[in-house]
């Protein structure tokens, strides 16, 4: 931190010891704690996916038993959702808002201190939530899957209650996240950057914070209305008492499926970025592009019971959801042709993040197509609850959300540590990453389609080929992180300094300020607005 | 740096938290609006199956007969989450006319050696019936409570509307006991001799 020189005087360097980080005020401390939280939560939900691979190489139970199984199926979910690639893109917007629109730090510096601390906390309540079963006397494992459905979810032990107390503070903390992300966004741009000049990353996360806000109060309420019927005799999902359990299933995926917008627009935001850097040419399109975000914005909050059709509701019913969701597919795929045109005859070249952003446009588009299919009422009856799902979901939120994440971290690595990471490394990690993701997910559409159920320990043996295939797939896909957690400490340690302007392309479009600072930037940044010419 | 600015972003900001504050507080409100409003509509369309359609019997004997049409109603019991009774229709199933007054039996017997108090909850398959399928008399009108042993026959008398669409020729009419005294619940599904972390020994003949 030796970059904080011509400075006023009273904005010192970072406090020293751990008050530098358990008080911090600090956008770029807070965003660095977010993003290694994140990474931590990485390796957890990972060694749970690999536990349940593990399980699913052979049918019968091998390794862990029927409710274990369960409860890390759910816990894998919970984490990688609520403790990866939520933190990990606050923790970028941290990072990056306030340097990308030329605010000397975020709105409410001390509610993001808090947010960030809810964190950990909600982190331990979960995993004692799956520890808390080798209690004798605690009850039956959380063996709802992440959808916390009742009459399960009533019956479960106290594990529930732990999750349910785990959810109410990621609710809390995202909320206070997103809500100084937006304050940020709306109040502290620097003079010359209006709405329609800042990056797509900011505007990305203008949706995102507000999606959150909207529906995590929805699902703050759906598990408060569950701890009342566990321990405080009401009957809002308990049919006993005249209550419904669908209920709960409306409630949970009017947040849940907005939900998927919140984990897809911040990686769509950075996509925003990183191919026009590596294009060397504006985004195309980048009103359109806004629009469409806003247009997934409003469509998303609408569609919700396309998760529910096997439920019986009327045709007419079936049908809005049914077009809304196909609908969908609209802004979506006008979004990918955008990047598509975006690097229409730009002089390309291949670094790391654009490897992961060309990548991200494939893989995505075939979670769209398999979404559009399970968006249709009669073919979905048949998918339901097969792992077709679970491959889509995965192409999905892996390319969507968790590749777009890994671009970011590429791409800013530089800005954020000063130094170079590995080119050569950065390029073995994404194509083993990659060819390792598509041999774990692709199969799982064959076996989904065969007729294999999601939720399972234990499966035929008509399957066990693609099971081993995948499990195979799996075990690579998660080798291949100890790679990105070595070109990570790598680059935080050491290596070739970075330029300003690492990405010769960076300023092109509708760029962020973040290229005008030193790499690393100095801790405090910004202290004057800046003048945007 | 000029002192003003500062000073009014600072209100503009905590006009905008507090406008985001008052959204997360509506639209916790708005979780729970959900329920009486879910229930609403449940009950205005039939939707989720399980409204009890009880009329009067004078309403009944008034409704005219529609001998033209013929309606198969199929009977099904079920317990839910282990409830010791043994809990079935006498009859499989009955043809009766819209309009037409039919009464059938559920047998029910205690099977544990304490007494029980549960409810009946009635589900109509296709729900779109569920609004031309009334009753007069039905044991899930009121809570059942069996002394230990104790078994009896229990009474549902209904009526087709009329009114029920032509496309519906057969109505499943399910029935759920579930004991009222739900603290159990959370013990029913406690196996310890599944909390093992390593199940130590695979059967080679599972596959």
């Amino acid at each position: 931190m030796s970059a904080v020189i011509h400075e006023d005087h009273h904005h010192d360097g970072p406090p020293a010891g751990f008050k530098r980080w358990l008080y911090s005020t600090n956008h770029k401390d807070i965003g660095t704690m977010y993003l290694i939280f994140a990474l931590v939560m990485l390796f957890i939900g990972g060694g749970m996916a690999m536990i349940i691979r593990a399980e699913l190489f052979m049918p019968g139970i091998q390794i862990v038993n029927p409710d274990l199984y369960n409860n890390l199926l759910t816990d894998h979910a919970l984490i990688m959702i609520f403790g990866m690639v939520m933190p990990a893109a606050a923790g970028m917007a941290n990072w990056m808002i306030p340097m990308m629109i030329g605010a000397p730090d975020m709105a409410l510096p001390r509610m993001n201190n808090m947010s960030f601390w809810l964190l950990p906390a909600a982190a331990i309540l979960l995993l004692s939530s799956l520890l808390v079963q080798f209690i004798p006397g605690t009850g039956v494992p959380i063996n709802t899957g992440w959808t916390l459905y009742p009459p399960l979810s009533v019956q479960t032990g106290m594990g529930m209650d732990l999750l349910i107390f785990s959810v109410h503070l990621l609710g809390i903390s995202s909320i206070m996240a997103s809500i100084n992300i937006v304050t940020t966004i709306l109040n502290m741009r620097a003079p010359g950057m209006p709405f329609m000049k800042m990056p797509l990353f900011v505007w990305a996360w203008l949706f995102t914070g507000l999606l959150l806000i909207i529906v995590m109060p929805v699902l703050a309420g759906g598990v408060t209305m569950l701890l009342f019927d566990r321990h405080f005799g009401t009957s809002f999902f308990d049919a006993a008492g005249g209550g419904d359990p669908v209920l709960f299933q409306h409630l949970f995926w009017f947040f849940g499926h907005p939900e998927v917008y919140v984990l897809l627009l911040p990686s769509i935001g950075v996509l925003g970025l990183v191919i026009p850097t590596f294009s060397r040419k504006p985004l195309f399109g980048y009103k359109p592009l806004v629009f469409f975000m806003g247009f997934l914005f409003a469509l998303g909050l609408v569609v919700w019971a396309h998760h529910q059709y096997t439920i019986g509701m009327s045709l007419g019913a079936t049908t809005y959801f049914m077009i809304g969701t196909i609908l969908i597919s609209i802004p979506i795929g006008l979004m990918l042709f955008n990047f598509i045109f975006t690097m229409w005859r730009g002089s390309l070249t291949f670094e790391t993040p654009m490897l992961f952003g060309i990548a991200i446009i494939l893989m995505f588009a075939f979670a769209g197509v398999t979404g559009v299919m399970l968006a249709v009422v009669p073919a979905d009856l048949q998918y339901h609850d097969s792992y077709f799902v679970v491959a889509h979901f995965h192409y999905a939120l892996i390319p969507g959300a968790v590749f777009g994440l890994y671009a970011g971290v590429f791409y800013w690595l530089p800005k954020w540590t000063g130094h170079m990471y590995n080119e050569k490394q950065g390029k073995i990690f994404f194509w083993w990453t990659t060819l390792s993701f598509n041999l774990t997910f692709f199969p799982q559409h064959f076996s989904g389609l065969a007729g294999m159920p999601r939720r399972i320990v234990d499966y035929n043996i008509q399957y066990i080929e693609f099971n081993q295939i995948s499990s195979i797939g799996g075990f690579l896909f998660g080798l291949s992180h100890l790679l990105f957690l070595y070109i990570i400490i790598k680059t935080v340690k050491g290596g070739e300094k970075a330029a300003d302007k690492p990405w010769e392309g960076a300023q092109i479009g509708t760029p962020g300020l973040e290229w005008t600072l030193p790499s690393p930037p100095p801790f405090h940044s910004f202290t004057t607005p800046p003048q945007i010419k | 740096m000029n002192q003003n600015p500062q000073h009014t972003s600072k209100q503009q900001n905590a006009k905008t938290v507090r406008l985001m504050f008052l959204i997360v507080i509506g639209m916790f409100g708005f979780g729970f609006a959900m329920v009486p409003l879910y229930d609403l509509l449940c009950s205005v369309t039939g939707l989720n199956g399980s409204t009890t359609g009880r009329i009067q019997d004078e309403t009944a004997l008034t409704s005219r007969v529609d001998y033209n049409r013929i309606v198969t109603v199929e009977f099904d019991a079920t317990n839910n989450a282990d409830l010791p009774w043994e809990f079935r229709p006498t009859i499989k199933k009955v043809d009766v006319h819209p309009g037409e007054i039919k009464e059938v039996t559920y047998f029910v017997k205690n099977n544990a050696n304490h007494a029980i108090i549960a409810q009946a909850i009635p589900g109509i398959t296709p729900w779109q019936a569920t609004n031309h399928f009334n009753k007069t008399e039905c044991f899930c009108f009121k809570q059942q409570k069996l002394e230990p042993g104790e078994g009896k026959e229990m009474a549902l008398r209904f009526v087709i509307d009329p009114t029920l669409p032509k496309e519906y020729r057969t109505i499943t009419l399910s029935y759920t006991f579930m004991d009222t005294d739900r603290s159990k619940l959370k013990q029913n599904g406690d196996m310890p001799e599944l909390h093992t972390f390593v199940i130590s020994k695979t059967p080679n003949n599972n596959i």
